[in-house]
């Protein structure tokens, strides 16, 4: 294996090996601590620009299953049609692997895509970095490779835009079911799957479509990678959704949705300083005693305190306190900053999918 | 408050004596428990005849009750203290079967007692299958395919129907007892006979051999809020009960998909059941699909909650516990990091893996083969960031002289292929001599069904080994190999053997070679912390571990020569158990309060000693010599504590001491001078003090020799051995030689110490503690059963009892004799031969004895605060002579294991064979003896006795017994010479025949068919033709769940203790009331 090493804009160097691809690459260094599901992260488009450090040590061990796309035009076992993550850094890369639904291993498949990995890193030294420090940027390089990565303020790029559908898709249609709008900001396949299970139609729409202008039952916001402050033009739309007085029809939000939604109900958003990527965080139902194990991936959240009348916190996280969903005071409109479609991660609030159904 | 203000005082069921499927795991949730519920302000009651238990100690639980965790006592203990809630959930299956039977008897009712956690109705719903699989259906959840069956003809109908293989399982048994897979007909008879012995009802199940097996542990509170703490993956499929089995977590074949489809089953099992608290949930998933079944539930904590427990840093006992009084998850605390929730789930930023340890050496004529019931004695826990590094840790933690995975002792296997079909306690090491035979991993795969992955990686480990041999040397091997080899754990001695360096040099030296080059090259381990969020919070969590796997250290160390370390004593196994993990936690409980940092290294899972909460840092790693010195380098402590961890870190204090490290109390010249066979002897010589005539000897000749001079019976120990036990008492030439010839090799190299076997004498032990020399405390106690008996499996009474005052005098002079010799500072213990007034030493340990906990607490004097204080060099006062004249005895009685070791034979011997121990106490001598034996599991028999009670003199012992049974109306039967002796001495009984005999009625059938209620069986130890019909017996008195005793003098005082009291008058009585 050739030596690489990772570069962090502090000037910390992990000195490690090469797997997978073998260029140079920058990008924005986080750390997810779930200990399985790395097919599903590394194609959730909201780690578009990110260097992905996991600090479950070993990785790889059940190789990759196929990227084919099912009858639904969905990908059975992927969250979208590519890998997102800019790179990927862990502990202890397995070259071996088993399993009966693998098709190639990790490395191959990152090799195939073009993204580079880094492994023999202290993840956990790493993790602790940027926990004192948080998030920063960091370049992987690897030893023999020319490309310069360019350098990137991952801050001011839209990256809701590079990810989002080009242009209107639908899912599942069929005389007299339900339509669902999809705002796509970055959506993971199993938004979709989770949807087309209960038997609606999903219009999928690029992030800033205004989808005022359709016919639907229900409405749905994705979530998505980078800064919500790119996405102006989405909370426009969405602020015309719910600005009017006579809307009664359902919205469900997921993350960069709940975070979209909250700016057009008047609250700010900040960075957390090394954000949330897991799936062991817990949240609580507000004014409840139930308890959830949710699904993670944001860097943002919303401040709730900053929410205009009407709108209400929804779920509240336990380890830290901060904002995990919000609602409304009387309408049937709610979202949560976690990722109730899970995949990677535990499927404990699925049933959220199920109350915005029962609504249409 | 949450909390049912009602509950002032909680009684909690421990799990008595330590057995295999249900040992230390227990103490440690237990103690969890205790704590959660003290610090309530709740008066907690404890019942557990375990004295040398954690749980039972001082400032543990209020009123602690040594007394059998069964419904007749508990009840007894209810009447008296009256608590208003019970906790069955940490007593393992004894607590919860006890639980249960409470409940059907209507006692629970009768004293208005609320079980606090999982109800009653739930723990039924798991324990009984058919309700068991009506449950789960209700809830769309997959069972194995099985029929409950009552008889062994239903058992059969049901197999035919099913289609073999299946499974046999006795419903309501601890640890698998009682169950095993059938291939056919023939099989599933004999199993379902000895299965219907334990339980009236048995399961027969379709097999799903070679399928994974993976465990979910699940906390529910009483808002029905769920978390799942842990997931574990056998390594071994399934097939191998999963305390055979060696077990990761987390998964690490599993997919997310897989992973969280498991977990979601789990958690709506615990919701469907009603789990208030923990509970264990077993699956077995096929290997090429997402297909999967539940194998069972455990409503309670278990071994596995405790491993999870351990590789998480989540304390599931704790928790369970604070749900059981009414908390929800989201009021309690994270314990490691103590400002986040402990509504969550831990994320590992490492991988564990727990391996079994087994003792089946011990056991003549044991099967070996794993199968899917229990026969390790004790686990291990190896923490690492690779696989490669936990797995190799652990082969070496296992304490049975590996070195890790490669590099090993030579094994020999006859047949491969069949070894790694039929899997026996040495499988791991088959699949290396696989490797080194060039079998591949698809191969090893086809007979194992052991998962690919874990077989690659073992594959990389003996790759990697053979790029180190292929160096040759220290010097020419790279720094790149050199560290690759250290993050796959890799010890220093395996790289010095692999390279070569023995054939130079002696390897210890080579050890030190290959560290010296190691930390020139910086080549060190670093320190991580186990904090249950892979670092996503900061954690001041002083719960550690050791790897290559990384650069930096979690801690910043003080250097402020504070710290004292305390080594553990590793695997629980035959011979070393809970009593030093007792010993260890009471030395940094004492560290700690006189202002050290106590430090304990450990790696047994199933210890209190392990809970990061006992001391103020907690190294889970590895007791070698190589991971030792890493940690005092780390440390570098104001001292080492080596003498309570028993024989592990004793035998580390000369090599510890070479390095200059500061060894605390005794010095390490005088452990060695103890400890080595010559030294000892000549300095007994120079004081003047006897002991058995000894010899080491390397020829057949020698050996005839030194025979002929001191006459039989001898006691033979050889150094090498082949097969079998490793000592031996031989009666006349013919044993010796067969010994000899067939078990062990004699010759220069593995010499064979021989010494005189003194018959019909008493053992007496001694356990002090001395300062600077001089005795501060002591305890003479004297075993019941003669000398012969392993003094690990005798039965002890404390104070003596029959013990004559000058012997007892003669033992006090000689013990301060060696003290002031060997100039002890610390805890010591003195083995004494006893005949008239003859006394000879048998051995001496300059560190804690087994016994410690057992006379510490019956004399209610801490002999190891007392030892530590002395070692740290503390003023002590010597006790006032009054304490020890006592006005009650302590009996220690030992627990046997054997209907877990099939075909084992029950009899005892000069090698140890018991599992664990009980210590009551009584007014006298015959209700402490009374209760202990209850304790572990004898009963008082109801009509019949059978008697078989060996030679001349045994026969004699057990007269006057004899009469006493007839006198109390018990109905006797005797073998042959038994019935003749009987006879002759007036003694009205009934004859039995031997299996080899013709004529009715056969012992073994009356066996077969419950008509006996106690067998005595005393073995004689000479022909052939007795050792194979005592075998029967006694094997059948075990398959049959009939107490069996096989020792005369027990026997004799068994006997005499039930005729004289029965137990309803048995004082009911706490020990902080002796």
């Amino acid at each position: 294996m050739k030596k690489a090493t990772l570069v962090l804009d502090d000037g910390t160097r992990f000195e490690g090996e090469s797997f997978g691809y073998e260029g140079n690459v920058a990008g924005e260094v986080v750390f997810n601590t779930a200990m399985t599901g790395y097919p599903e992260s590394l194609t959730d488009p909201s780690y578009a620009g990110q260097l992905m450090t996991l600090t479950y040590p070993l990785v790889g061990n059940y190789g990759v299953p196929s990227d084919e796309k099912g009858a639904d035009g969905i990908a059975p076992f992927m969250e979208s049609d590519r890998i997102y993550a800019s790179g990927l850094i862990v502990g202890d890369y397995s070259e071996v692997f088993s399993h009966w639904n693998a098709r190639e291993s990790l490395s191959d498949w990152l090799r195939r895509e073009k993204v580079p990995g880094i492994t023999g890193i202290d993840t956990r030294h790493l993790t602790q970095v940027l926990r004192e420090h948080g998030v920063m940027m960091g370049k992987i390089i690897v030893e023999g490779a020319s490309e310069q990565p360019a350098d990137i303020d991952y801050n001011s790029i839209n990256y809701v835009d590079l990810v989002s559908v080009p242009e209107i898709v639908t899912y599942g249609a069929g005389e007299g079911r339900k339509r669902v709008v999809l705002v796509d900001c970055g959506a993971k396949n199993n938004i979709v799957r989770c949807l087309l299970n209960r038997g609606v139609e999903v219009v999928r729409v690029p992030w800033n479509y205004d989808f005022n202008t359709l016919q639907f039952d229900g409405l749905f916001l994705s979530n998505g990678p980078g800064n919500p402050e790119a996405c102006s033009e989405a909370v426009d739309n969405i602020r015309k959704f719910i600005s009017n007085p006579e809307e009664k029809r359902p919205l469900m939000g997921i993350c960069m949705g709940n975070q979209l939604l909250a700016k057009a109900a008047g609250a700010t958003i900040y960075k957390l300083k090394y954000g949330h990527r897991s799936h062991n965080q817990p949240v609580r139902m507000e004014g409840t005693d139930r308890c959830f194990i949710t699904s993670q991936n944001h860097g943002f959240a919303v401040d709730p305190s900053t929410l205009e009348e009407g709108w209400k916190p929804y779920f509240t996280n336990m380890n830290d306190g901060s904002n995990e969903g919000i609602c409304h005071e009387s309408k049937p409109w709610f979202s949560s900053q976690f990722h109730p479609e899970a995949s990677g991660g535990p499927v404990d609030t699925e049933f959220l999918f199920d109350e915005f159904i029962n609504l249409l | 408050m949450l909390k049912d203000s009602n509950i002032k005082k909680v009684l909690v069921l421990g799990s008595g004596a330590l057995k295999i499927g249900e040992a230390g795991e227990f103490d440690y949730s237990g103690s969890q428990a205790l704590k959660a519920l003290r610090e309530e302000g709740i008066e907690t009651v404890l019942i557990n005849p375990n004295i040398a238990t954690v749980q039972t100690s001082e400032g543990v639980a209020d009123h602690i009750y040594f007394l059998p965790v069964t419904p007749f006592f508990v009840e007894k203990v209810i009447a008296r203290e009256r608590p208003q809630g019970i906790m069955l959930a940490f007593g393992g299956q004894t607590a919860l079967n006890c639980g249960v039977e409470l409940f059907h008897k209507g006692i629970l009712d009768k004293y208005d007692l609320k079980v606090l956690g999982t109800p009653v109705q739930s723990i039924i719903d798991t324990e009984d299958r058919e309700i068991f699989v009506e449950k789960l259906d209700e809830i769309d959840v997959k069972t194995i395919d099985s029929v409950a069956c009552d008889n062994k003809e239903a058992a059969l109908e049901a197999a035919e129907k099913l289609g073999y293989p299946v499974i046999l399982r006795a419903a309501y048994a601890l640890g698998g007892l009682g169950s095993g897979f059938c291939d056919n007909a023939e099989e599933l008879t004999r199993l379902a006979d000895k299965a219907f012995s334990f339980s009236p009802q048995v399961l027969v199940e379709k097999s799903l051999k070679g399928w994974k097996e993976v465990e979910y542990e699940v906390v529910r509170d009483a808002f029905d809020n769920c978390i799942t703490v842990c997931n574990m993956e056998n390594f071994d499929p399934l097939g191998i009960h999963t305390g055979e089995s060696i077990v990761v977590a987390p998964s690490q074949t599993l997919t997310n998909s897989e992973y969280h489809k498991l977990r979601e089953l789990s958690i709506r099992i615990a919701r469907h059941i009603g789990i208030v608290g923990e509970c264990n949930v077993q699956f077995a998933l096929c290997p090429d699909s997402e297909d999967y079944r539940v194998i069972e539930v455990n409503a309670r904590l278990s071994r596995s909650s405790a491993l999870a427990s351990k590789a998480t840093g989540y304390p599931l006992a704790f928790v369970a516990a604070k749900l059981g009084l009414g908390y929800g998850l989201f009021d309690l605390k994270n314990s490691v990091t103590k400002t986040t929730t402990a509504f969550f789930e831990p994320a590992l930023d490492y991988c564990v893996c727990k391996i079994p340890r087994w003792d089946l050496g011990k056991f003549r004529g044991v099967n070996r083969e794993l199968e899917s019931s229990m026969k390790s004695v004790g686990e291990v826990m190896a923490i690492g960031r690779t696989f490669e590094e936990a797995i190799q840790k652990g082969l070496r933690m296992i304490g049975q002289g590996m070195h890790g995975f490669v590099e090993n002792k030579e094994l020999e296997i006859p047949d491969i292929d069949a070894a790694l079909h039929a899997p026996t306690d040495k499988r791991i090491f088959v699949i290396e001599k696989a490797f080194d035979n060039g079998y591949t991993v698809e191969q090893i795969h086809d007979l194992t069904k052991i998962d690919c992955w874990f077989l690659e990686k073992l594959k990389n480990i003996h790759r990697t080994d053979r790029e180190l041999q292929a160096t040759g040397s220290l010097e020419a091997l790279p720094a790149r190999l050199f560290r690759r080899a250290k993050n796959m754990g890799f010890s220093d001695f395996q790289i010095a053997r692999a390279v070569g360096m023995e054939k130079e040099m002696d390897i210890e030296k080579a050890c030190l070679r290959v560290r010296d080059r190691r930390k020139a090259l910086g080549i060190v381990p670093c320190v991580k912390q186990i904090d249950t969020l892979a670092g996503e919070f900061p954690a001041a969590t002083n719960y550690l571990y050791l790897t290559y796997g990384g650069n930096h250290n979690d801690i910043n160390y003080e250097h402020d020569h504070r710290s004292v370390v305390v080594l553990g004593s590793g695997a629980y196994r035959i011979g070393s158990s809970v009593e030093f993990d007792w010993c260890g936690v009471q030395a940094l409980e004492t560290i700690r309060k006189e202002g050290y940092r106590s430090v304990m290294v450990n790696y047994n899972p199933e210890t209190v000693s392990t809970d990061y909460d006992i001391c103020d840092r907690l190294y889970f790693d590895e007791l070698t010599f190589e991971r030792v010195l890493d940690i005092i380098d780390l440390e570098t402590p104001h001292g080492v504590v080596v003498s309570t961890g028993g024989q592990i870190p004793n035998n580390l204090a000369l090599k510890l001491d070479e390095q200059g490290v500061n060894l605390l109390g005794t010095s390490a010249l005088s452990i060695d001078n103890a400890e080595d066979r010559e030294k000892f002897s000549a300095m007994l010589n120079r004081i003047g003090v006897d002991q058995p005539e000894w010899s080491a000897l390397t020829s057949m000749e020698d050996i005839n020799e030194f025979v002929d001079k001191v006459g039989f019976p001898v006691l033979v120990r050889p150094s090498y051995v082949l097969s079998g036990a490793a000592m031996n008492v031989c009666y006349d030439r013919d044993q010796l030689e067969r010994f000899l010839t067939l078990a062990a090799n004699v010759s220069k190299r593995h010499p064979v110490v021989v010494s005189q076997f003194l018959e019909h004498a008493k053992e007496v032990e001694m356990d002090a503690v001395a300062k600077n020399g001089e005795i501060i405390a002591y305890a003479i106690s004297e075993h019941v059963e003669f000398a012969g008996v392993h003094s690990g499996d005798a039965t002890i009474q404390f104070p003596p009892q029959k013990l004559y005052v000058e012997t007892a005098r003669r033992i006090k002079k000689i013990s301060k004799k060696i003290a002031k010799q060997l100039n002890i500072s610390g805890p010591f213990n003195i083995q004494f031969l006893a005949r008239d007034n003859d006394i000879k030493v048998i051995e001496c340990n300059l560190r804690a004895s087994r016994s410690f906990p057992f006379v510490s607490k019956v004399l209610k004097i801490n002999f190891i605060e007392l030892a530590t204080r002395i070692m740290l060099g503390l003023p002590v006062s010597k006790p006032d002579k009054s304490v020890f004249d006592l006005d009650y005895v302590g009996v220690k009685a030992s627990q046997f294991s054997f209907n877990r070791l099939q075909k084992a034979d029950p009899k005892l011997g000069v090698d140890m064979v018991s599992t664990g121990e009980v210590g009551c106490i009584g007014e006298d001598a015959r209700a402490a003896l009374l209760t202990s034996m209850l304790s572990v599991g004898q009963r008082v028999p109801k009509k019949s006795v059978l008697l078989s009670t060996g030679n001349g003199k045994q026969k004699g012992d057990m007269l006057a017994a004899a009469k006493l049974l007839r006198k109390h109306g018990f109905d006797i039967y005797a073998t042959d010479g038994t019935s003749r002796h009987l006879n002759e001495n007036g003694i009205e009984n009934t004859r039995v025949y031997w299996p080899d005999e013709e004529g009715t009625p056969q012992a073994v059938d009356m066996l077969n068919n419950h008509e006996i209620d106690l067998v005595i069986n005393v073995p004689r130890n000479h022909s052939d033709k007795e050792v194979t019909n005592g075998y029967r017996i006694r094997r059948t008195a075990i398959d049959r769940n009939i107490p069996l005793i096989t020792n005369a003098r027990l026997a004799s005082a068994f006997i005499k203790s039930f005729c004289a009291i029965s137990p309803d008058d048995l004082e009911i009585k706490s020990w902080q009331e002796f």
